[in-house]
């Protein structure tokens, strides 16, 4: 088994690739909200797309589909 | 009375199923003890009168955001026999957090899943007898926008309210029981999944699929918004005009045959005072009310179909850039409505900075009252063509204003406030929906705008024809001192001591301006207004007027709102002082280079 592989960031999935959440790293506030949206680890979350100009990010977790900014995503760890 | 209180997360439908539930009998009112705004209706369930209350879109109870605040500050300092929790059933998976929450407080509690059609088209069963069972609490699957199942949730709630006896006390340590119970929340959310619920192994909305493709493409989906934007202000303009100028010319029919023979026998000053003020005013802001009608019917429309919430993500990259995110774009596309409830809506954020650079931003929407105005002005000075070229360059206005605020200001109200929106699946709003609540919409603007239209347009009357014997309007009368007082400073700028009067009015309410110019001008017939305002003033004073007008203050409950929600009188004084400022300047801007042309020749 590998040590390590680089962490994948849920910004750099290709449109249409899924991936597991594997923890979230945000503060107390953000950590509620990305919950009660639905992210949680275990989870799956897919990326559909990208907006222009370094936007948001289209994803989906569960049954909801919503954006999110690339910065906030970062802090959604995802299993490699 | 019992008490009911209704939560829910955003996008659950909660506030069409409070419609649905009371009717048109709900109103907007002050609740004791909240400084905040809420709907509440009374409501006959088995011949039991009970008082509903719909609480702000929430999600999460501990969460740390405003509408949180209030919710929380509600169940604490209101007994409530009843909750009621609306959740989206097609997202049952995540949304059964707050039913839980309330579980958690001890409250006595219904869970309503709304949507039902939707969960059912994208796949998702639910079996209510079993999640009831394990859950404790009544579950109800129901589709408020189509009428189902509300006859059921009715019953329910009769039976929650007679069954066990009620709390009556508000709730107590509120947030260190939430505490409580916060770590097991997942887990008791997933094993309730688990047991009654069953998801599609995939995604089945293909309509919202196939339509996100093109409207959310990274190239393709900013000009399709805003092509969609200008057809739809195109199609207002082109349905709304001809009705508002006959309602117009009908009203004047009506006044002049109907009414002045009526009032013939009360002394001519009273005759005056009733028919060319009163009258007269208010019939003229009374013929805007279709292209109101019609423009609230739009934005319903984008809203409800989910493309509003596309909007902010296809801005959200540009907005960043000035400070603001997508979600103000949105408040600002809705202020083109009306600025007031917009400002309302900046309480989803929580940064401070954010918010207060939202709401500095807001007021230079061009809203629904200032555009009665422009059309007015535009049709009186310039040909349809060059009219439409007008308003759409107000338009501009208003969004360069927007942007230069942004960037002016958005290093003193800095944020990095993360951004989470949902983006639900389009749909297809259905007709009597969106035509009730656009009428609920032009309903509220007439009722609130009503008394302010009185009020100044009496006023403006009085001011014309004080001191008594005064030729009205003319220098010698109260506001024709006015408009010498401040001619100094506005003259510059093209603002004729009459025009003044309309602009000080207008600071109360854009509404009032219109029938203020009726009353000072003396004449209702729009047409006949618009050739005495065209013989009075030329164009480009016409124009710098409207420049003016779309800047300044839009109205006091703007400035009242703003000081109750950002709860500083500096920033509010501020955000007077900077829309003064800025519509000062870009007016002397525009008159001042239009009267050099002029003179060069180059323009006519």
């Amino acid at each position: 088994m590998l040590e390590s592989s680089p962490p994948v960031q849920l910004a750099d999935l290709a449109p249409g690739a899924s991936a597991t959440i594997a923890s979230l790293s945000a503060d107390p506030g953000l950590r509620q909200r990305l919950e009660a949206l639905g992210f949680r680890p275990g989870q799956r979350v897919q990326l559909l797309r990208r907006a222009w100009w370094a936007g948001p990010l289209h994803v989906r977790v569960g049954m909801t589909e919503l954006m999110l900014r690339r910065r906030d995503a970062a802090l959604v760890a995802l299993a490699a | 009375m019992s008490t009911i209180a209704v939560v829910g997360m955003p996008n659950t439908g909660k506030s069409t199923l409070f419609n649905q539930l009371t009717g048109s009998h709900a109103h907007i009112g002050n609740w004791p003890g909240l400084t905040v705004e809420l709907m509440q209706a009374e409501l006959v369930l088995e011949g039991q009168p009970v008082q509903l209350v719909d609480l702000p879109g929430i999600y999460d109870l501990r969460g740390h955001s405003e509408d949180e605040a209030v919710v929380r500050r509600f169940l604490e300092s209101t007994p409530v026999e009843l909750v009621v929790v609306v959740a989206n059933a097609s997202q049952i998976d995540r949304q059964l957090r707050l039913a839980l929450q309330v579980r958690q407080l001890g409250l006595p509690a219904l869970l309503l899943l709304n949507m039902a059609d939707e969960a059912r088209r994208f796949g998702v069963a639910i079996n209510t007898e079993r999640l009831a069972a394990d859950l404790g609490l009544p579950v109800i699957l129901l589709s408020a926008k189509y009428r189902r199942g509300l006859a059921e949730a009715r019953q329910a709630m009769a039976e929650a309210l007679t069954g066990e006896p009620h709390q009556q006390a508000p709730v107590r340590a509120l947030d260190s029981r939430l505490a409580q119970g916060d770590a097991a929340l997942d887990g008791a959310m997933a094993q309730l999944v688990q047991a009654a619920v069953s998801l599609p192994p995939q995604w089945r909305d293909r309509l919202t699929r196939r339509l996100d493709a093109w409207l959310l493409h990274p190239l393709l989906g900013l000009p399709l918004f805003f092509l969609a934007m200008a057809l739809m202000f195109q199609a207002i303009y082109a349905i709304g005009v001809p009705v508002q100028e006959g309602l117009a010319t009908l009203l004047d029919q009506f006044g002049q045959g109907v009414i002045k023979p009526l009032l013939l026998p009360l002394p001519p000053f009273l005759q005056g005072f009733l028919l060319e003020g009163l009258y007269q005013g208010i019939g003229t802001v009374t013929a805007f009310l279709p292209v109101i009608f019609l423009f609230f019917l739009a934005m319903g429309v984008v809203e409800d179909s989910g493309y509003l919430s596309r909007a902010a993500y296809l801005m959200d990259a540009f907005m960043e850039r000035l400070g603001l995110d997508g979600r103000s774009f949105v408040l600002s596309l809705m202020g083109f409505g009306c600025n007031v409830p917009a400002i309302l809506g900046t309480r989803v954020m929580r940064d401070p900075g954010l918010r207060l650079l939202s709401m500095l931003v807001i007021p230079f929407s061009l809203c629904s009252a200032r555009l009665n105005v422009f059309l007015f002005m535009a049709a009186a000075f310039f040909t349809p063509r060059q009219g439409g070229l007008v308003i759409f360059g107000l338009y501009v206005m208003s969004f360069v204003a927007a942007l230069i605020t942004a960037l002016l200001f958005k290093g003193r109200f800095g944020s990095n406030e993360p951004l989470l929106l949902e983006l639900p699946p389009y749909r297809f709003p259905t007709l009597p929906q969106m035509l009730s609540r656009a009428w609920a919409e032009v309903r509220h603007f007439w009722f609130w705008a009503r008394r302010f239209i009185i009020i100044g347009v009496v006023a403006v009357w009085l001011l014309n024809n004080l001191p008594l014997g005064v030729v009205p309007a003319s220098a010698e009368s109260l506001s024709g001192r006015l408009g010498t007082l401040m001619e100094p400073l506005l003259a510059p700028i093209g603002i004729n001591p009459k025009l003044t009067v309309a602009l000080v009015f207008g600071f109360i309410a854009k509404e009032i301006v219109l029938g203020g110019l009726a009353v000072i001008y003396g004449q209702a017939d729009p047409a006949a207004l618009s050739r005495a305002i065209a013989l009075d003033v030329s164009w480009p004073q016409a124009v710098s007027f409207m420049l003016f007008t779309l800047l300044y203050t839009p109205c006091l409950s703007t400035v009242a709102v703003i000081r109750s929600e950002s709860k500083r009188l500096g920033f509010t004084v501020f955000s007077v002082l900077w829309s003064l400022l800025l519509a000062w300047l870009v007016s002397f801007v525009f008159f001042q280079g239009v009267s050099l042309l002029q003179r060069l020749g180059a323009l006519g």
